[in-house]
């Protein structure tokens, strides 16, 4: 059975926060997608962002929202953020560190809808700004970033090898 | 940026903003204050990557033919300039420390520039057009209210 659309074609989508039973599947995607397998990771993530401080920290997982093929209960994708104060002299915005997509459910706007609720969100509780991290050389993350409006900050991150450390 | 590479995206923008009309490229160059015939040699690189196509027949012109959503701001740089930040010397082992550290500062530059350029594509671009379109009409409307404003209290 197909999975049901949206009337824009996009693939009907329920996002809502991640649970324990989510954590193998989440375990398995980010495994999937990054190569390395990371389940203490994920799970101490889990208990930081997904269980403590609901209103600032948010563990969100998209599932099909009607029937489809996978089971209703499989995770297409998942976003992590959290809102952040006065590090790096910044006032408090919200962070995107983590969003993966399923590879097989790409180009249905699942990175976007995931992007978008996590950013409802921080404007719920009186954030006006998002930022993120990305790899120089992850120009497909990057791309999407850009493609859902993020420009450069005012930030450049720099770092030291300690071994060049006198 | 070379003037070759901004005209080209600059081009390329025009075309795929409005990828079923052909748009002359008369009508390109006195939008963007450039030569027709400079404009001509940059459309003719644009054509051989595949990305416009000139359209014969009455007022002609250019199409794009290209995906908006793949082509990045570097693709089109890449057609135009080197990218490469490289040493000047034949013999790199001839550089001295302070020729290479300034070498290290020019490509950790240039590598911040291909990972931005690389991450931005025509589509994005579109929409980042169509936000300062907006932002003009509604400073446009301010500026018009204001002064309608003023002339009310005069």
């Amino acid at each position: 059975m197909p999975h049901d659309k949206d009337p824009d074609g996009a693939t009907a989508l329920t996002i809502c926060p991640a649970t324990s039973q989510d954590l193998d599947q989440v375990v398995a995607l980010d495994a999937r997608v990054t190569g390395t397998a990371k389940p203490e990771y994920w799970r101490d993530i889990f208990e930081r962002y997904g269980a403590r401080r609901p209103d600032e920290r948010f563990f969100l997982v998209a599932k099909p929202a009607g029937g489809n093929d996978a089971g209703p209960d499989t995770i297409f994708g998942f976003i992590v953020g959290e809102v952040r104060g006065w590090e790096f002299g910044s006032e408090p915005c919200g962070w995107v560190f983590a969003v993966t997509v399923d590879p097989d459910r790409r180009e249905q706007h699942i990175g976007e809808r995931l992007f978008r609720d996590i950013c409802a969100r921080f404007r719920q509780v009186g954030i006006g700004k998002v930022r993120n991290m990305v790899r120089r050389d992850d120009t497909l993350v990057m791309s999407f970033f850009r493609s859902e409006g993020m420009v450069a900050g005012p930030y450049i991150q720099l770092e030291l090898d300690l071994n060049d450390l006198d | 940026m070379q003037k070759s590479s901004r005209l080209a995206i600059l081009a390329l923008l025009e075309l795929a903003s409005n990828p079923d009309r052909q748009i002359s490229t008369a009508e390109i160059g006195e939008k963007y204050r450039v030569s027709a015939h400079h404009l001509a040699k940059v459309l003719l690189v644009l054509g051989r990557a595949g990305w416009v196509q000139s359209v014969r027949g009455v007022g002609g012109g250019y199409k794009f033919s290209g995906n908006a959503r793949r082509i990045t701001l570097y693709d089109v740089i890449s057609l135009f300039e080197e990218t490469e930040v490289k040493c000047r010397l034949s013999d790199p082992s001839q550089a001295n420390p302070e020729e290479w550290a300034l070498f290290d500062v020019s490509k950790e530059i240039n590598d911040i520039s291909v990972a931005t350029y690389s991450s931005i594509t025509l589509s994005t671009m579109l929409m980042q057009i169509e936000k300062r379109k907006k932002a003009q009409k509604i400073s446009g409307s301010d500026a018009a209210s204001d002064a309608g404003a003023k002339v009310s209290a005069q």
